[in-house]
């Protein structure tokens, strides 16, 4: 359904705008375009995947918030707006698409030393996970532990020597050997 | 030919010993100007970021193959736990720790990591005198406990308090210290573990000249959030990793009073005279100690001399 809609409307914006010749940008996307909800899985290993409400989450942020330039609505930070006034809305709205999976690759390593490119401190997509999602949770007082948003896997437990792999000694909270 | 007496043997050595030690300081002199590997690698750590999630901790002790932590990971109580009034650091079971910090200027907790520091003329690897250690061209401080006698002298020289001893095996010397993973990740362009597994990106990892842009972006394009200062860029002559604060360095552990010049720099011209007194010194004192008996012994022969001419004498009177 998604797709669909995505289509119709970007087909309608083209034939207005090559009609009209004015810049295809004027739509911009809303919360109705977003899929309900989101299962980010691509990095789950210590914690189990994340279901993201994201019809929800439209209720306490908006777009550009969490996809800052991307869609169409006009970015908050003042330091993007000095190059993303008038940015369209993106091909690729989704994370990932911007926030490289695998950050600590050669190739992006190789481009935070690139002078011609401005976005040398762009987190990989695991950070900015975590730093927009903390971030505004610290700040309306959502839920901040670890577990509160995925639960810890097996393997997690075993590399936090927690649960089935907590320590012999038992609770042996606030003990120093 | 002049008579060498002892007044101008003890001038002699003197003035060789001041040449000696002229020529050995110009000579050291050159040692500060050392400009660093500019490939090495580097990690900057920004405090306003981490949450004390304490992932870095559990990463490491995995990674480096370090014993059973005593409490799990996500126990956060470790957090309160001081220790001759000090917060918790770095051991012989583990290579790097968090800590929180509740400074009164803001209203929540800041959690500051602590590991070795990887300097770019570090303190311990001056002061080891087996060179047990090693600044490798990606930026690590690795090193050899072959060849470490264990005689500590790194742990006090650390101006960061980092390397530990592994007195659970004081027959085989062993510091343990963070090595950058080096000879798992670092070397083959990966990341440290705790880089790798921090979610908040508190840890940027790139070419120490490549993170130190970003942290100077950082302080420049969101002005009040940081202090304007990034600690490690000139602290001890530069430190691989490096940190960015939003309140002072003081107030979150960290040791302002660190000079901004190598640690070598304070003390190459007392290291410059160690080879000079154990070269020169033997020498010297030899020769004054033979000169200091020499007259003994001239006595001595002349003594025997006298007692043999006087033996001499009473046999001759015995004769007559």
């Amino acid at each position: 359904m998604q797709t669909r809609k995505k289509f119709m409307r970007t087909a309608l914006a083209l034939t207005t705008g090559t009609i009209l010749f004015a810049p295809i940008h004027l739509s911009a996307m809303d919360a109705s375009d977003a899929p309900e909800s989101v299962t980010i899985d691509s990095m789950a290993k210590l914690y189990a995947p994340v279901e993201f409400d994201h019809l929800m989450h439209t209720e306490y942020a908006s777009c550009e918030e969490c996809h800052h330039h991307t869609t169409g609505v006009q970015v908050a930070d003042p330091n993007c707006l000095r190059c993303h006034a008038n940015t369209p809305e993106a091909d690729e709205v989704s994370c990932v698409g911007c926030h490289a999976a695998d950050r600590f690759d050669d190739k992006y390593l190789a481009t935070l030393d690139d002078p011609t490119i401005y976005h040398i401190d762009k987190p990989g997509l695991k950070g900015a996970y975590h730093l927009n999602c903390i971030g505004c949770h610290v700040i309306i007082d959502g839920p901040t532990g670890c577990q509160d948003c995925h639960a810890m896997t097996e393997a997690g437990e075993k590399r936090f020597n927690t649960g089935k792999h907590a320590p012999a000694g038992g609770n042996t909270s606030g003990a120093h050997h | 030919m002049k008579k060498l007496n002892r007044r101008s043997f003890i001038k002699g050595g003197l003035a060789t010993t001041a040449a000696a030690a002229v020529l050995k300081e110009t000579k050291s002199e050159a040692s500060g100007d050392f400009d660093n590997y500019p490939e090495g690698m580097g990690v900057i750590v920004d405090l306003t970021r981490c949450v004390g999630c304490r992932s870095c901790e559990a990463a490491c002790n995995k990674e480096q193959g370090l014993p059973e932590p005593a409490v799990p990971f996500d126990d956060f109580s470790v957090f309160d736990i001081i220790h001759h009034g000090e917060k918790r650091r770095t051991d012989e079971t583990a290579y790097t720790i968090v800590n929180r910090y509740d400074p009164p200027e803001i209203d929540h907790p800041l959690f500051r990591k602590i590991q070795c520091n990887h300097c770019n003329e570090p303190a311990c690897l001056t002061s080891c005198f087996v060179n047990a250690y090693t600044k490798t061209p990606e930026g690590a401080v690795i090193y050899n406990a072959s060849v470490c006698v264990g005689c500590r002298t790194c742990m006090i020289a650390c101006p960061f308090y980092i390397p530990t001893f592994k007195y659970s095996s004081a027959f085989t010397p062993r510091i343990m210290k963070c090595i950058f993973c080096y000879d798992t990740r670092l070397k083959n362009g990966k990341p440290p573990a705790c880089v790798e597994a921090c979610p908040q990106e508190a840890l940027t990892f790139g070419k120490r000249r490549d993170v130190l842009k970003i942290g100077k972006q950082r302080i420049r394009e969101t002005p009040g959030k940081y202090v304007d200062h990034i600690y490690g860029e000139h602290e001890v002559g530069g430190t691989a990793w490096m940190y960015l604060s939003s309140v002072p360095f003081d107030k979150v552990g960290f040791d302002t009073h660190v000079p901004k010049e190598p640690i070598i720099n304070s003390v190459k011209e007392f290291l410059a005279m160690v080879p000079m007194v154990l070269t020169i010194w033997p020498g010297l004192f030899v020769g004054f100690h033979l000169l200091a008996t020499r007259k003994d012994k001239i006595q001595e022969l002349e003594k025997e001399k006298e007692l043999r001419k006087l033996k001499e004498n009473d046999e001759k009177e015995e004769q007559v």
